[in-house]
């Protein structure tokens, strides 16, 4: 990709996906703006995924805990830019701390079990994903840190001087609602993070988790600090599900412990397994597919039902779940490595060769 | 009389309270080529993985002029020690180039890294008519191969192999080993472990024979070939 002229072709295709995205929100408004929600909240978890799958895909280290860092992110911001304690900070001081915060506590969860691989790690981490959501629910005595299961409410939106990105605004003649303007914002999030996750993959510290994931006392060998390289995993991963988690703060402007249950961790590893664990766009693909199926499932299930049959037969909210998991078991059995697994790419020193 | 490259003193690698390697004393010169044989368990591995840092052990490992025991496993490679892996090691879904590559992890002179690299497409020249293939669907032999000239791309002083005749057909044996032999008649020094005894003993010049986590008989190769006791319980007679 470096260096290379792009074609044609690919110029205009760029630009089409482009103009498609920034057309997307006003379809999706004229629809309903739970679109533009359940869109938004999609690019939440297409972040969490990428953050995931620079620690279980590049780095091949299970993690079942990673919820957690989007939860210290999500209450750091709670607790800066609410009435809570009556901070309100802005959401670019507040981001940067959250990322660093949660890079802490990756490295925090990191260290002390980095001698673990494979199901032990998965125990530990789901062990810490766990730890840290019970914090939140019991750090509300004897002082009143994280106003316990009750949650923060009234978090501040994000604000640049007088623009909130909540309130409704009018700009060259087109309504922006809040939730479009979120959708524009965490689609900026979303481009860097893209950026940043490709460039890591062609990175030495890439090519390093790459060979740690495949036999580690050969990476050690070869010169890798494997001790460092994974700390750097987990720390990198934890960052990005930490900014993502300040983003889901200040989007729904609600946060409590429920939100960051052991089932968002195996969701987003799911996102991950189901796209293809390595592969950005297939990572992305994953997260994209598994955050609209439910809610598609969950608008369409019950017409079906009324045009086959003329009734309600079974309970949309249970049907959808079945058909979902369902969906996931015949995906992993005829694809077992993902919809759009990692391809290895030729580069570099095989091309020199020919 | 030579440098001494490599030097173990009291080496001691415990498992729990299980020790594999009960405090053995041993030394490699530099342009030596050396095996250590022995059967299954005697502690030929956990020794070899001793000195190259990715176990615990305790004693005295000096090389070249430095006591390297108290490094870790990946800092040995810039020094020049480099471990050829028991089971081969190779990523496997990097393909051979890229694994080729990442033996010159640590290092960043590319035109240096470009020489080497032509060197080991015509030591083993299979590797080059396969670059662009992933290594996990190599043949066994030829992912020996790949692992040697990985850590031949490291520019080692020190070439440690484990077990390299592991797993595979006689034929293929017989063109690793001839590879060894190419490598060590360019000059460099070698470590082998092996448990095909003659095939080593015939490589060498020197051997130790490892029993139950020591060393019960050290000589040159030439008077283990000719040593009774050795060719009653390794050679097979």
């Amino acid at each position: 990709m470096k260096g290379r002229v792009l074609s044609r072709r690919e110029v205009i295709g760029l630009v089409a996906i482009a103009a498609a995205l920034l057309a997307l929100p006003f379809v999706l408004a004229s629809v309903g703006t739970a679109w533009v929600r359940i869109t938004n909240f999609a690019v939440l978890f297409v972040l969490l995924s990428l953050g995931l799958n620079i620690v279980v895909g590049f780095a091949g280290l299970l993690d079942l805990g990673y919820i957690a860092f989007y939860a210290v992110g999500a209450y750091t911001y709670a607790l800066l830019a609410s009435p809570h304690f009556n901070v309100h900070l802005p959401f670019w001081v507040i981001l940067p701390i959250g990322a660093g915060l949660a890079c802490t506590a990756g490295v925090i969860l990191g260290a002390p079990t980095l001698r673990l691989r494979g199901d032990y790690l998965a125990i530990v981490t789901l062990g810490f994903g766990e730890i840290v959501r019970i914090f939140m629910n019991n750090l509300s005595n004897p002082v009143n840190i994280t106003n316990g299961p009750k949650g923060i409410t009234l978090i501040d939106p994000f604000r640049i001087g007088d623009f909130s990105f909540s309130a409704r605004s009018e700009l060259f003649g087109l309504t922006f609602s809040g939730p479009i303007k979120y959708y524009y914002l965490l689609l900026v999030v979303l481009l860097c993070v893209i950026v940043i996750n490709l460039r890591l993959q062609d990175s030495r510290i890439g090519r390093a988790w790459v060979a740690i994931r495949e036999d580690e006392i050969a990476a050690k060998a070869a010169g890798i600090n494997t001790r460092n390289i994974k700390l750097l995993a987990f720390a990198m991963g934890a960052s990005f599900g930490g900014i993502a988690g300040g983003m889901f703060s200040a989007i729904q402007a609600f946060v409590s412990p429920e939100s960051f249950i052991l089932n968002e961790s195996i969701m987003v590893l799911a996102m991950v397994v189901l796209g293809g664990m390595g592969n950005i766009w297939g990572v992305i693909a994953g997260a994209l597919l598994l955050s609209f199926m439910p809610e598609v499932l969950r608008y369409s299930v019950e017409p079906m039902q009324k045009a086959l049959f003329g009734r309600m037969l079974v309970d949309p909210e249970v049907l959808r779940m079945l058909i979902f998991g369902f969906a996931l078991v015949l995906t992993m059995r005829f694809r077992p490595a993902g919809l759009w697994p990692e391809t290895r790419h030729r580069r570099e020193m095989s091309e020199n060769r020919r | 009389m030579a440098q001494v490259l490599i030097e173990a003193t009291n080496l001691e690698v415990r498992y729990g309270g299980i020790a594999a390697v009960r405090g053995i004393s041993f030394a490699v010169e530099e342009n030596e080529v050396v095996c250590l044989i022995g059967a299954n368990g005697a502690g030929k591995t956990s020794t070899l993985k001793a000195l190259a840092r990715m176990l615990p052990s305790h004693g005295e490992i000096h090389y070249g002029s430095e006591r390297i025991d108290t490094l870790r496993g990946h800092e040995l490679i810039g020094r020049g020690l480099a471990l050829v892996p028991e089971g081969r090691g190779v990523f496997s879904r990097l393909t051979v180039a890229e694994n080729l590559a990442m033996g010159a992890y640590h290092r960043s002179d590319r035109p240096g890294i470009a020489v080497d690299l032509e060197r080991i497409y015509t030591l083993l020249p299979r590797l080059g008519e396969r670059a662009a293939q992933v290594a996990g669907t190599l043949s066994g032999g030829e992912q020996q191969m790949l692992a040697i000239g990985r850590a031949l791309m490291g520019r080692p002083r020190l070439l440690v192999l484990d077990e390299p005749s592991m797993g595979l057909a006689p034929l293929m044996v017989e063109k690793i080993f001839e590879v060894i032999r190419t490598v060590a008649a360019e000059g460099m020094t070698i470590l082998l472990v092996e448990q095909n005894a003659k095939l080593a003993l015939e490589l060498c010049s020197r051997g130790y024979v490892m029993e139950s986590g020591v060393i019960s008989v050290a000589d040159t190769a030439e008077r283990l070939l000719a040593d009774p006791r050795v060719r009653a319980a390794y050679l097979g007679e």
